[in-house]
This record gives C-alpha cells, structure tokens and sequence, in this order.
C-alpha cells in the first residue's frame, strides 16, 4: 500500500475554527498530547466571518441581564426544541469564557466604565453581544491563535520544541474517522499541498468542523463548509439531530451577484437600520407573530424611540429572530414587492449620520464600498435570505460533549446539534464554541488519559486510502465542479427556506441518482493541491448531509424555527416533544430517520417562564406537570 | 457577458510559466470569480487559495498585473475593458503550485514574537480599559494576515537571504499592538522589534501600507512610533545615514547572512542553507537604530512624498497594471 504519514497523539482536534481551538487549548492545559488539523491555512476559519459578536449575560450594559434571561432567549429562539441543559450551561458559562479571551489578549470595544461594551442583537432582551467593530469572530479566532503560539512557545522553552505537545497540521483534510470495534482509533486524510495520505492515532477526536452550507448556491458560507465533521460521525456510527433545521440568514447582499450571500451584520439592524419594500413601506410591521406582540413596536414612532429608551418602549420588528425576518422577506419578494435583484431594501443612510456609520459598521462600509461600489451612508442596500447556519448536528452529552455511539469521539462547535433547538440566536454560536470547545477539550483529555488506545484495523486504513485515491485515477469520470452545481440546485430549489412534501420527495429522488454520480467522480490532474480532487472528496460528504436534511426536513410536518413547510404552515406542539435522528446503519445504506423524545425541562427552569408563554409551546398534557413529559 | 483573456501562472517549484485563457467575465465578478468560472470549465486542477470570498480571511492573496491583492476584492470593472490580466502567485514565498505558495515564513516569524503576557494581578473579568486607550491596537487588529505587506517588503521580496533577520511589517504592527496594549505585562516590545525582528532594515518606504486591504496605517501608526520608542533608548547619530527616501535603484542593497544573524539557541527561522549564496554574502550590516532628528521624531511624513501612500517598490516609474507583455514572471527559486 501507498506510504502513509503516520503521527500518534492523546487528542486530535479535527477543526481549527473557535470551537477546535478553544477545545485544543483546553486539551494542552490538561496535560494531553493534541493535533489540531484544518482544511485551511491556520488562523483563517471560517469563524473569521462572524461579525456581530458573542452573545454573554455579562451585564455590563444592562446590569438586568442574567444566565437565566439568556437562557429564556435561547430556549424562545429554539422554538423550545434546545438541549435544556445545552442551553443552560451555555448560558451560565458564556461570560466566563468571554473573559478569559482578555487574559489572552483579545481588545473588545469597551463601555464608558472601561468593562466589556454589549450590542443589541435580534431575540436577545438586553444588550449583550461582546463585539469588536464588526469582526468580532476574527478577533476571536485570532485571540485562540496566539494563544496556542503562547502555548507553543511555553513547549519550547521546556522542550526545545514549538510542536513538542501542541501541534497545528494546517491544509490538512480529514476523509475518515478510523474506528475500532466502536471506539475511535483515530483519523485518515490526505495533505493537500503535497497530496500525501496521512493517518492520526489517538484515543480521543474532537469533531469542530463547522456546517454545511456549500451545498447551497447562495450561502454566505466559505468552502470549508461541506458537512465533513457531521458526514465523518455518521459513517463512524454516530447520530444526528435535527437536520432539518437550517438557519437562513434573512439580510444576505442580494447586488451585486458575485457577493451574492455575503451578509450585512444584524447589528445593521439593531443599530437601527430598516427593512422597506420597493413600495417604500416598512414591512416588518405586519409580520410580527403573536407569541412576539407583547415584546416588539407596533408602530414606527414607538420602534424609534426604542433605541434611546429601551425598558418602556417595544422593540423595532427588524429585530425580530432571524427566521421571521427571512420569511418576512421572502413573502414580500413573492408578493412582487422585491427590488429587481429579488431583495428588498435594507437602509441605515437616512437614519444615522455618515460619520455614525462609518464608526460603527466599520467593515460593512468598508466591503460594500470595496466590492459593490455602494456606499452605505448614502443608498440603501440590496438584500435577502442566504443560507447560513445549520442548528442540527452530531448528538452529544451536554456536560462532557461525547457522542454516545462512538466511545472516545466528541464534538463542539456547530458541528453539533442540540444546543440551539429549532433556531439559533445571532451571536450564540461564539459563545457556543467557547463554552462547549472548552469542555470538549477538558473531557477529550480526560478521556485519552483513562482510555485504552485502540489500535487501527489495517483493512480500515485500506480502505480509507482506496476511497481518497479512487478519484484521482478514473479517467473520463464525473466533473466534481458540474455535481457540486448541481447539488446545489437542488438543495436550493427543494430544500430551500420555504418547503413542500412533494418537492422534498422530488429533492430524495435526485439526491440518489445525484449519488450514484458522485460514486463515480473523477479528478483530473496530480496530487500536489489538486482542487477538483479535494472537491470531489467533499462531494461525499455534502451529499450524505443534504439527505438528512431533506429526510428530516420531509417528516416533520409542522413549521417551526428553520424549518418551513408551507403544507404545514403553523407550529405543532406535539412536534415539539420530537428529535428526528439520523443514521447510517452499515455501509452504502440510504439515511436512516427515527424519532427520540426531546428531554423535558426541568421545573426549575420551566419556572423562568410564564404560563402562558409555555402554553404556545407546550401541549396541554405537558402542561399539567411539566416535569414528567419523559 | 463578455470574454478576456487572463495570464494565469501554471506550475511549481520545477517548472511553470504563464498560460492564456479565454473566459467569460460577467457584469460585477472580481478575479476570484473568474479563477472559479476556470477551474470549473476549462482547469479543473488549477489551485488557489480562497475561503470566505469576502476580504475577511486573507487567503486569497496573489499578484494581479503585478501587485499584491486580494483576489475576491479585486472587482473586474477596475481592468480597462479589452486588457489581458494576469495572475502570479506571491513572489516572496516559495511557491507549491500554481497560485499558492508557502507562507510559512510568517507562522515562523509570528511563533518568534512573545505572546500577550496578562497583567498578573487581574483576574478575568477584571480588566478595565476605555475605549480610546484600546483604539490603537484594536486598529492592528483588524489584520486578516493576507501577508500582502510581507510579499511585497524589498527587504525579503527577491531577497531570501534576509528573512532569517527579519519579521516583516505584519509582525512590527504586532509588536506595535503589543507595546500600546494598555495591559500588556512586557515592557521590552520595542526593544525586540529592533534586536529580534529587525525593524533597522526597514526604511519605510511605505509599500506595506499601501498595499494592505485593511487599510492599516502600517507605517505611520506602528512602524515609526515603534522606532521612536527605539530610538528613545538607543539614538546613535552614528548610523544614521541620510534623510533621504531612497528610490529602490538608488539604494544601497543591505544584505544579511543568515548564519550571522540568527542570535544562537533562541529558536530562530533557519532556512536549509542555499547552495552557494552564503560564501557571497557580505559582512552583515548591524541592524540600524531609527533615524531619529533631535526632536526624536523621524523625519518622515506622509507630507514629504509626492504621492498618497508610499512609494513603490517597483520603483516609481512603473505603474500599474503593468502591460501583458513586460511581465515576465519567474518565480525566485526560493528554498
Ligand atoms: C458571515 C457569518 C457571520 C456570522 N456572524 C456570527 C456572529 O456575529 N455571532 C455568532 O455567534 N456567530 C456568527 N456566525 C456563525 C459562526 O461564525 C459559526 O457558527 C462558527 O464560527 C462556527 O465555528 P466552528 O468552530 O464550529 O467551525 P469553523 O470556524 O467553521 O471551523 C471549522 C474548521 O474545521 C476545519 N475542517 C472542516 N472539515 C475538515 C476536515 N474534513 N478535515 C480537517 N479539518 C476540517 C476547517 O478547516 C476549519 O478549520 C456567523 C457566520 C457567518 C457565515
Ligand atoms: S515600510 Fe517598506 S521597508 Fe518598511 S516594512 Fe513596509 S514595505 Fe518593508
Ligand atoms: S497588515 Fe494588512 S497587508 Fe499586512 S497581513 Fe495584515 S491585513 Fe495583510
Ligand atoms: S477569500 Fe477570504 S480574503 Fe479573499
């Protein structure tokens, strides 16, 4: 067989975006062994992107702010379908995390008593999104970077060293997890600018791979983002929850095409930017839904008065959660209201002052300027709905982030699915890598100290090396670039923002014949950074996630946070008592969904709510006594 | 829609030369669009960085008609509208194959910088700063690493043999960032830029801010006040020679071998040595401290130039895009 690299660790961290890195450095400072592989160069994650900040009741611009408030946003975010106590621990843990990256050297903005500065953000009560300008996820990547370079350089003052206990394999791709008799041995990929097979051995693999955007055509999403980490735990045996949940961000640049998907930051909005259609009228209004009204203005002059005064006025609707707006938006673009790029108007220049933009929306000026030529404090902006985040993902324990199928593999990150229901809160995912990276390192170490190191079956990394080579030696196969168009296409067209039974059906149909394709893809050229040879290994892996989308997404019958059925418009209770699980049992076999309580919330918990909020929710037998639902 | 030609540079360390494409150019597109469209019809092995398509990630950095850039922020419709445009892969780096190179040198250089040391009397959660204190370094912040100032630095561009000494412009601005942190614990960050980094070679031709997507003054705001705070301690009138911007063909070459710079046991970037370019190394000129007047400031100033931003280091008589035809792109053989 092919010569293939061969390294040993106690942890491997596949992904160094903030989740893999946080847990990376977790996993160093309790003593293991760790690798941390990306697909792309250090330092340049797709958590580079996130721009409005990190959700932490920190209260420091509104001392009302607590865990327990934090916690009320997620779970009404999630449309109550979150991990209970997902949520809750995120919640209590964010602002610890959150600190610490100052004790690592991160400069957040700051508020006039020199604490952490918090921005409002649509779902959450009070101002609480830690920022920086708006690259508040460079920061944070950058912050976990040289953090591990102090690490490195503490290893090498002791050791002689930089990689001695903590090592970066950079434009490093993983293709499979290396699994023996149900506990991970470790992992197989290929480096791509060599094209050298590579293999890790270790006791514990931390999954922080990200999500699985690209396989939409409008996503602001970066190439990275194929389901590999959600792909790699199905085919070791793992399961996923949730699939059919996909965020779309609802105010993506619709103009100029090239930058379609690029997202204007939501805190456009909450710094008090509009939504208008192409009539000039400020839709948002009219789609505020009932479980909403109490919290949101009804009118345009109450909404206004709410960013001087926000404790006795309602909210502006812009702010309303993502999916309402999307949706919002779409029905406007439908109802033939859009702008000629299919958009509607999204304007802050009538309502702040150039030189307040340019302050505030440093980079939003700054790339609109540089890659559309529209000035931001002079037009409005062309937007709409973009495929953006995925909520569903590897199951794992809240506490300790194991998967419960695969004995040694863990995940963090939005890799996993759980934490964030049927939506996610903007600025909850940064705050989610911190708190479950953190964990995931601490019990991954914890792990490989205790556990026993499988050894790898030979025949495995057989045929791990086959499946990476297979591509590059068939001749005259499928183009991977026409697949991954096609794909796209169809994941966009059926199994968009807004879906029906039947196109799901029709989606099912042309993703199995899409698979056979994809069986036989072929990838012209060498090995040294061949492109269309690392496509058409992500090629599998897209297309193994986008059937658990469509066949989660096909059995729930009901419309709730990322998920819209247009057959089933509202929102069903005795849905909400439900996880679709997705597996693949054996080799070759389609995606298998089963049905899974969703764990009861605690009284303690179900306690921060009012009855009458639980009660759109919840079904009335739920009701009675909260507690013994499951 | 219409077509255009693009140069593109084909090849690896071995061999490679520029290749001619016809392709289709849509109304809006940047490069990167264009480089996709080709890897998607006509070379599907042609390899590029890229990651967010949104200048956030600083992965797609290439040369285009000559000059550093992003390729997802260079829009079509800068190009006059029939000119050819070509595509070269960083030339300060040695390249892997087609448009990407190894870049390296700067997680080198960035592992040799001390890292943010905490003020060991504040817990998390106790750090109080204002906002005006943390301004300054939040602005070095903003650097998405795309390594443009690296690449094209003169004092490493074409000229390997000094990288051993040398950090490089992203790294002064993290020094500088350092040394303005309001926290920071270290006081010796000027001090390393000049010993370790060798912030003497640089004469502060500009090019690096000129060049930087983020628009971060990389000279004015981290260069020069980091050699004033050098020069506070260490102003030698001796070494100072001339107050002149030097245009590249007027300036004398400083050559720096790297067995004499690189400062024993301390981890430095030591490249495999060069057949045959050590013994012609000259004797290595100390790195110089700043040349500060008597009011302790440099002389420099955007004001002193004839031109916005710095100068350039093709020299100023080349302007860009540079013409198909006189870009006779050889990749360096570099280590
Ligand atoms: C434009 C944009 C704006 C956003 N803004 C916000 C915001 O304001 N607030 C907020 O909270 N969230 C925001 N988000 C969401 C948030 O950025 C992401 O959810 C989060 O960064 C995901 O981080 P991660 O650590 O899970 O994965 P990532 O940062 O995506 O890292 C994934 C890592 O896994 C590696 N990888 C993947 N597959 C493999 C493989 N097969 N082998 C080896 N390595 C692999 C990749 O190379 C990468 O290093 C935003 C997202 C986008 C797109
Ligand atoms: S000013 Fe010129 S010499 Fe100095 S670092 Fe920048 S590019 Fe290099
Ligand atoms: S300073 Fe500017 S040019 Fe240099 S690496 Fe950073 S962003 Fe790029
Ligand atoms: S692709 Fe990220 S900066 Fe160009």
């Amino acid at each position: 067989m092919e010569n293939v690299q061969r390294h040993g660790y106690d942890v491997v961290v596949i992904g160094a975006g903030g989740a893999g890195l946080r847990a990376a450095i977790e996993a160093r400072l309790a003593g293991a062994r760790t690798a941390i592989i990306s697909k792309s160069l250090f330092g340049k994650a797709h958590t580079v992107m996130a721009e409005g900040g990190a959700a932490a009741a920190m209260g420091n611009v509104n001392s009302n702010d607590s865990w327990q408030v934090h916690f009320r946003d997620t779970m009404r975010g999630g449309k109550f379908l979150n991990n209970v106590r997902m949520a809750q621990l995120h919640a209590q843990e964010a602002p610890e995390r959150i600190w610490e990256l100052e004790s690592y050297g991160a400069l957040f903005d700051r508020t006039p008593d020199g604490k952490i500065s918090q921005r409002n953000f649509g779902g959450h009560e009070y101002p609480r999104l830690a920022h920086v300008g708006d690259r508040t996820g460079l920061e944070l990547i950058r912050t976990l970077q040289q953090k591990i370079v102090s690490l490195q350089q503490e290893d090498f003052a002791g050791s002689g060293s930089y990689d001695s206990r903590l090592r970066v394999f950079d434009e490093t791709t993983i293709t499979d997890l290396l699994v023996t008799d149900g506990a991970v041995a470790g992992a197989f990929g290929y480096v791509r600018q060599t094209g050298e097979l590579i293999r890790f051995e270790a006791p514990a693999v931390v999954l922080a791979t990200g999500g699985i955007g690209r396989s939409y055509r409008v996503t602001s999403n970066s190439w990275e983002y194929t389901g590999d980490g959600h792909a790699l735990a199905l085919r070791a045996g793992g399961q996923l929850i949730n699939m059919e949940f996909l965020q779309f961000h609802p105010t993506g640049m619709v103009w100029p095409p090239s930058v379609r998907g690029i997202l204007v930051t939501e805190s456009v909005r909450g710094d008090g930017g509009v939504l208008t259609n192409s009539e000039g009228r400020r839709f948002m209004f009219d789609y505020i839904p009932e479980v909403f009204r109490d919290y949101y203005a009804q009118a345009p002059e109450e909404a206004d008065r709410w960013y001087t005064d926000p404790d006795n006025h309602g909210r502006p609707p812009e702010l309303l959660p993502r999916d309402e707006v999307a949706r919002a938006i779409n029905a406007e673009v439908k109802a033939g209201r859009g702008t000629p790029a299919g958009g509607v108007y999204l304007d802050v220049s009538s309502r702040l002052s150039a030189e307040v933009i340019r302050r505030k929306l440093p980079s939003m000026y700054h790339q609109f300027r540089e890659l559309a030529d529209v000035d931001i404090t002079k037009q409005p902006m062309e937007v709409g709905p973009t495929c953006h985040y995925v909520m569903g993902g590897v199951e794992v324990d809240a506490e300790t982030t194991a998967t419960a199928s695969v004995f040694g593999l863990f995940a963090a990150g939005e890799v996993t699915g759980g934490m964030h229901g049927a939506n996610r809160l903007g600025g909850n995912s940064l705050s989610d890598l911190l708190v479950f990276g953190k964990r995931a390192g601490e019990h991954a170490a914890a792990h490989a100290a205790a556990a026993a190191r499988s050894p790898v079956a030979d025949a495995d990394l057989a045929t791990a090396a086959e499946t990476a080579l297979v591509p590059l030696e068939r001749s005259g196969g499928e183009n991977p670039y026409a697949l991954q168009q096609e794909l796209q296409s169809v994941m966009g067209n059926l199994v968009g923002i807004i879906r029906r039974g039947s196109e799901l059906a029709e989606a099912l149909e042309k993703l199995a014949e899409l698979r056979e394709r994809v069986a036989k893809v072929g990838a012209p050229g060498g090995r040294a950074y061949n492109p269309a040879w690392h496509l058409a290994l992500d090629l599998r892996h897209m297309l193994v996630v986008s059937e658990c989308t469509a066949r989660a997404a096909l059995q729930r019958e009901e419309s709730r946070g990322g998920h819209t059925r247009e057959d089933f418009p509202a929102m069903n209770p005795a849905w909400r008592q439900v996880n679709l699980v997705c597996s693949v049992p054996g080799d070759h076999a389609e995606v298998r969904v089963t049905r899974q309580p969703v764990p009861a919330m605690p009284p303690d918990l179900a306690a921060l709510f009012q009855p009458d909020e639980l009660a759109k929710y919840l079904t009335p037998e739920e009701l009675k006594d909260p507690t013994d639902a499951h | 829609m219409h077509t255009r030609t693009f140069q593109i540079w084909r090849g690896d360390v071995h061999d490679g030369g520029l290749a001619d494409y016809q392709v289709e150019v849509n109304e809006g597109e940047v490069v990167l669009d264009v480089i996709h469209r080709l890897q998607a019809t006509q070379a599907p092995d042609l390899a590029c960085r890229w990651n967010c398509k949104a200048g956030k990630c600083g992965s797609c950095s290439v040369e285009i008609n000559g000059r550093p850039r992003l390729a997802c922020m260079t829009r079509m419709s800068t190009f006059e509208p029939d000119a050819t445009v070509t595509v070269t892969p960083l030339r300060s780096f040695p390249v892997i194959r087609d448009l990407v190179t190894d870049v390296s040198y700067n997680y080198t250089k960035a592992r040799e910088t001390p890292a943010f040391a905490p003020p060991p009397e504040l817990a998390p959660g106790q750090y109080r700063m204002q906002q005006r204190d943390v301004q300054r370094s939040q602005e070095f912040r903003k650097c998405i690493e795309c390594f443009l100032c690296q690449t094209v630095c003169h004092v490493v561009r074409d000229h390997d043999e000094n990288k051993p000494a040398f950090a490089g412009p992203r790294l002064f601005i993290r020094a500088a960032e350092l040394s303005m942190h309001p926290l920071d614990d270290r006081t010796d960050r000027a001090a390393h830029a000049a010993r370790e980094q060798g912030i003497g070679y640089c004469n502060i031709t500009k090019c690096c801010t000129e060049v930087c997507p983020e628009h971060i003054r990389i000279t004015d705001n981290a260069i020069i006040p980091m050699k004033e705070r050098v020069a506070d301690r260490r102003y030698d009138p001796l070494v100072w020679l001339g107050r002149r911007i030097l245009r590249r063909d007027q300036m004398v070459e400083q050559y720096v071998s790297s067995t004499a710079a690189t400062p024993t046991g301390s981890g430095h970037w030591t490249p495999a040595p060069l057949a045959g370019a050590f013994e012609q190394a000259l004797e290595v000129p100390p790195p110089q401290a700043a040349p500060v007047g008597p009011d302790g400031k440099l002389p420099l100033s955007e004001t002193l130039l004839d031109r916005a931003g710095a100068a350039s280091p093709f020299g100023d008589d080349v302007s860009f895009p540079v013409p198909a035809e006189d870009l006779r792109y050889v990749h360096p053989d570099s280590v």
